[in-house]
């Protein structure tokens, strides 16, 4: 019995000891300052204490759709060319809605055979249907839309990530937004005047070097005059990008510029701000291996024509093709350094496949989050102090019993907090106020259940025994509930309600522990040491 | 010391009082929630931008208001916020005034408008609405220090944090004049800052901006997580006790709901995320209230098999009074803590405690406890049979034997 009683004291006071190293580590000293810096290192406050942005943004995953049915359909045009199948047009009738969407209209009777060949063959992401008067839908398969919806919303992730690194925010948060539609939850801590940076979230940064074949035009009309109303098969028009260093657009500029592009951002190997012969701000890039090949090929076939450096769908810069170029190129155009610099950083950490939309943004200026943790803290120990002492008053020497296991309740919720690195936010603090609620609440129910058992007049130890033992039903069925709902609320909460959640499950595992299992061993011990027939202090 | 001592009050006896209380507040918050204010939303579940301010000096709420309308916002909401000594104002925008397209518009032309309404000597920046970073680019790109080298940008971040540091922990985000950081930072930086700063006489602190698309996202992701969560607990009841204890307990935790997110609703206080968990939170609370007096029930009924449903209610009642009465008054005193002490901030989610306290303790025995009584009578006249044990758990045997 009493080796037992040791082995539990020895289990109480390791459990003890994990916890207290949960909460601090291993302080550098043991000053009150020094504990308290290690405290900050291991508890991580949430936004809503500590202060900084928090974005949620949602990937348009329908520009990767369509970017994946742009290229069928160019490469559709070339491969029907060569394999003389006649038609009248391939259009996308609804990019915005219907993305995964492709209709050839007019194909000839006889080349319909061959086309559904080619269609089986080539394009297995599609399924083909046949409409009236020789036509056909192809849509992306579903499960290739999901695919490559997924691959956007986790490259969109990787590409912020990147990008937010090389900005030295530290330990930011860029993950899956719990609501679906491809959300992404971004925060930011420290950060509170967000625009610069959701500038640079923001900017797709598709960078192509494309054949500039005319221009430049002062307007549409202009562009499409010169090329006698239409424009070549293998072209588009676009604006130019003639942005003055001060902010203000200076004349427009219109381009004719081919479809496809001999290299694109996926070929980048580094990009570097500098500046150029004349002093002013660029950005230098140089190509990965097979990108250099491609462009190598690409210069050395069209010397004495012009190139265009285009981003985002905007010409930034055009140039004459000297000589073949193997792997080196620049953009300049009127930036400002910062400019570069933030271009320069969009480029390395890759494009975004898609756009992105903000749909959310709050910051917490740091001078709120510490008022906020102020509050929170003065309130826990007021709530707490109050409620020990009441306990005391109220039980006498088994409320000593209640408060000590409050305490080491407290201990184990912040090392489980320090342990799991999960973050307290305010909803937390509350969470961890209402442990101390439940946490009084399993003592009154022993401590009632044995008065009662007392006044029927039970000996000190039957009591404990029947108190206890009756009182465990109880407190098990209420805990048990709890954590389920605490455990669905996780799962299905985001946020604020996860936060509360979490504190919320961890308290009440250890009010389980402290509730039943110390409380019982201080009780045990207390009598031991009493004497036959004296009162229990209750 | 001790309360509440062998207590005999005749619960069930006074049932008809009970159900008239719950109706009257019931009907009250459901009146108010389909004909008066509705279910106050806040920003968190309807969208709309929030931007939260702090003035050097007591603001004129009515100017700020006649400075929004110059600047063409319709209809914002402007009060004051927080203890009158922290001169702070909310300044708020309904949801149509706030679009995903140009998520930040509307708090940009707050701060444009509040800029408008003080002082603003050309071509300088405000000192209590400049951040970290675009510090350390001033400060970079001035060089007053000349320390022209490499480590010139760490060397500059870290004096703009300091700055930032003390505007936001010594003076509580907003400055009086440039001249204050002398002592804090370097004379010459100070010198510098003397050309192109000024203050003005307000700091933005918090903004909260929610698109409507996200807003209606989490109201429905809200109301499921709660739905689920009872569903878990009725399931998790009806496998301990009896289906009907666990309906009881889940029409009780309804009850709650209704009176607490009514008084909400009467009071026109916005229901926000926070409020959503302080909701969850008495839900978990008057479930845990709830099986305390059930699970006495069940032991009760084991032991005397002879009396009555009614009377072995009345009793397990009068036989956990006292710890219902304790911990229900414990709880409420920290909550009432977090009321008094918790800051503004938090004053949502412990008003929606406190309420939530006093009618999860009420409901517990004046709702689940008579509708065990009430299911039972409504059986016996139905199938013509006498009284039965409401929970035989023969599971409950098992264990026992084990």
């Amino acid at each position: 019995m009493l080796k037992n009683q040791t082995l539990k004291v020895l289990i109480i006071v390791a459990v003890l000891l994990i916890f207290l190293f949960g909460i601090f580590g291993i302080p550098q000293s043991f000053t009150p300052s020094g504990l308290l810096t290690a405290l900050q290192q291991r508890i991580h406050l949430g936004l809503d204490l500590k202060g900084g942005t928090h974005l949620i943004l949602q990937v348009q995953v329908n520009d990767a759709i369509n970017a994946d049915s742009d290229r069928a359909v160019e490469r559709m045009k070339d491969d029907l060319k060569t394999r003389n199948v006649a038609y009248a047009e391939i259009l996308k009738p609804d990019p915005q809605q219907h993305p995964e969407v492709i209709v050839v209209n007019g194909v000839t009777p006889e080349s319909i055979s061959e086309f559904r060949n080619y269609v089986s063959d080539r394009l297995q992401d599609y399924d083909l249907a046949s409409g009236a008067n020789n036509s056909f839908t192809l849509t992306m398969k579903p499960s290739i839309v999901k695919d490559t919806q997924t691959k956007a919303q986790q490259q969109a992730i990787e590409t912020i990530r990147n990008r937010i690194d090389q900005l030295g925010v530290s330990e930011p948060v860029i993950q899956e937004h719990g609501l679906g539609d491809y959300q992404i939850l971004v925060q930011l801590p420290g950060v509170d005047d967000p625009a610069r940076v959701k500038d640079i979230m923001q900017s797709t940064a598709m960078l192509e070097i494309r054949q500039a074949i005319g221009g430049p035009y002062g307007s549409e009309q202009e562009a499409m005059q010169a090329n006698g109303g239409l424009l070549p098969a293998n072209a588009v028009l676009m604006k130019g990008k003639n942005i003055g260093a001060s902010g203000q657009s200076s004349q427009d500029s219109y381009w004719v510029i081919s479809r496809a592009s001999a290299v694109s951002g996926g070929d980048l190997r580094t990009a570097d701000a500098g500046r150029d012969e004349n002093g002013r701000p660029d950005v230098k890039f140089t190509l990965t291996g097979e990108g250099g090949k491609r462009f190598a090929a690409f210069t050395g076939s069209h010397v004495g024509e012009r190139l265009a450096v285009v981003l985002d769908n905007k010409v930034m810069e055009v140039a004459t093709i000297q000589e073949q170029i193997h792997d080196e190129g620049r953009i300049t155009g009127a930036f400002t350094e910062q400019q570069t610099q933030d271009l320069s950083l969009t480029l390395r950490s890759g494009a975004l496949p898609a756009g992105i939309k903000y749909l959310e943004e709050r910051t917490v200026g740091p001078s709120l989050g510490a008022d906020s943790i102020r509050a929170g803290v003065r309130a826990a120990i007021f709530g707490m102090v109050a409620v020990m002492v009441f306990m005391l008053v109220y039980y006498k020497f088994a409320g000593i019993n209640a408060d000590l296991g409050l305490l080491l309740n407290l201990i184990i919720l912040l090392g489980f907090l320090g342990f799991t690195s999960a973050t307290l936010t305010l909803p937390g603090i509350a969470g961890v106020i209402l442990t101390i609620g439940m946490g009084v609440d399993s003592n009154v129910l022993i401590f009632e259940r044995i008065r009662e058992e007392l006044r029927h007049g039970k000996t000190p130890p039957q009591a404990v025994d029947q108190g206890f033992k009756h009182a465990l039903t109880t407190i098990i069925d209420t805990h048990v509930t709890t954590i389920v709902s605490a455990i669905i609320l996780f799962l299905f909460g985001t946020g604020p309600v996860r936060g509360f959640a979490v504190t919320l499950s961890f308290g009440l595992f250890a009010n389980l522990f402290t509730a039943v299992f110390v409380s019982r061993v201080i009780f045990d011990w207390v009598l031991s040491r009493h004497q036959r027939g004296e009162a229990l202090s209750i | 010391m001790e309360f509440f001592r062998n207590s005999n009050i005749d619960f069930l006896g006074k049932k008809w009082y009970f159900l008239a209380f719950s109706l009257i507040f019931s009907v009250a918050g459901l009146l108010s929630i389909f004909f008066w204010h509705g279910i106050p939303f806040g920003v968190d579940f309807k969208g709309g931008t929030l931007v939260y301010v702090k003035f050097a000096s007591t603001p004129d709420l009515n100017q700020i208001r006649s400075a929004m309308d110059r600047a063409g916002l319709k209809d914002p909401k402007i009060q004051s916020y927080g203890e009158a000594g922290n001169n702070e104002v909310l300044v708020a925008l309904e949801q149509k005034q706030t679009s995903e397209s140009a998520l930040d518009q509307g708090k940009n032309t707050i701060i444009k408008a509040l800029e408008a309404n003080t002082t603003q000597p050309a071509g300088k920046l405000d000192l209590n609405n400049t951040g970290p970073s675009s510090l350390q680019q001033y400060l970079l790109s001035k060089d007053p220090l000349h320390l022209g080298g490499i480590d010139a940008s760490q060397k500059y971040l870290v004096l703009a944090q300091q700055i930032d540091d003390f505007r936001n922990k010594q003076r509580g985000g907003v400055l009086g004049s440039v001249d204050d950081l002398k002592g804090v930072a370097p004379a010459e930086v100070v010198a510098a800052m003397q050309q192109d700063f000024y203050v003005s006489n307000f700091a933005v602190r918090n903004v909260e901006i929610v698109g409507p698309q996200v807003g209606g996202q989490l109201r429905k992701q809200a109301l499921w997580a709660t739905l689920y969560s009872l569903g878990g607990m009725l399931v998790y009841l009806w496998f301990r006790f009896e289906l009907i204890y666990g309906v009881g307990a889940v029409v009780a935790c309804f009850h709650d709901t209704i009176i607490t997110i009514g008084f909400f609703s009467l009071l026109n206080k916005d229901i926000t995320l926070t409020v959503i968990a302080a909701i969850l939170t008495l839900i978990g609370y008057s479930m845990n209230d709830t099986i305390v007096v059930y699970d006495r029930i069940r032991e009760n009924i084991k032991l005397l098999r002879r009396d009555n449903l009614a009377d072995i209610v009345n009793k397990s009642i009068n036989q956990t009074l006292s710890r219902t009465i304790l911990t229900s008054g414990l709880t409420f005193l920290t909550v009432l803590s977090l009321y008094v002490f918790g800051g503004e901030v938090l004053r949502g989610f412990s008003l929606a405690l406190v309420i939530g306290i006093l009618i999860g303790t009420y409901s517990s025995i004046a709702v689940a406890a008579p509708m065990l009584v009430a299911y039972q009578e409504w059986r016996a006249k139905k199938t013509g049979r006498a009284a039965l044990p409401a929970a035989s758990a023969p599971r409950e045997k098992a264990k026992a034997k084990a």
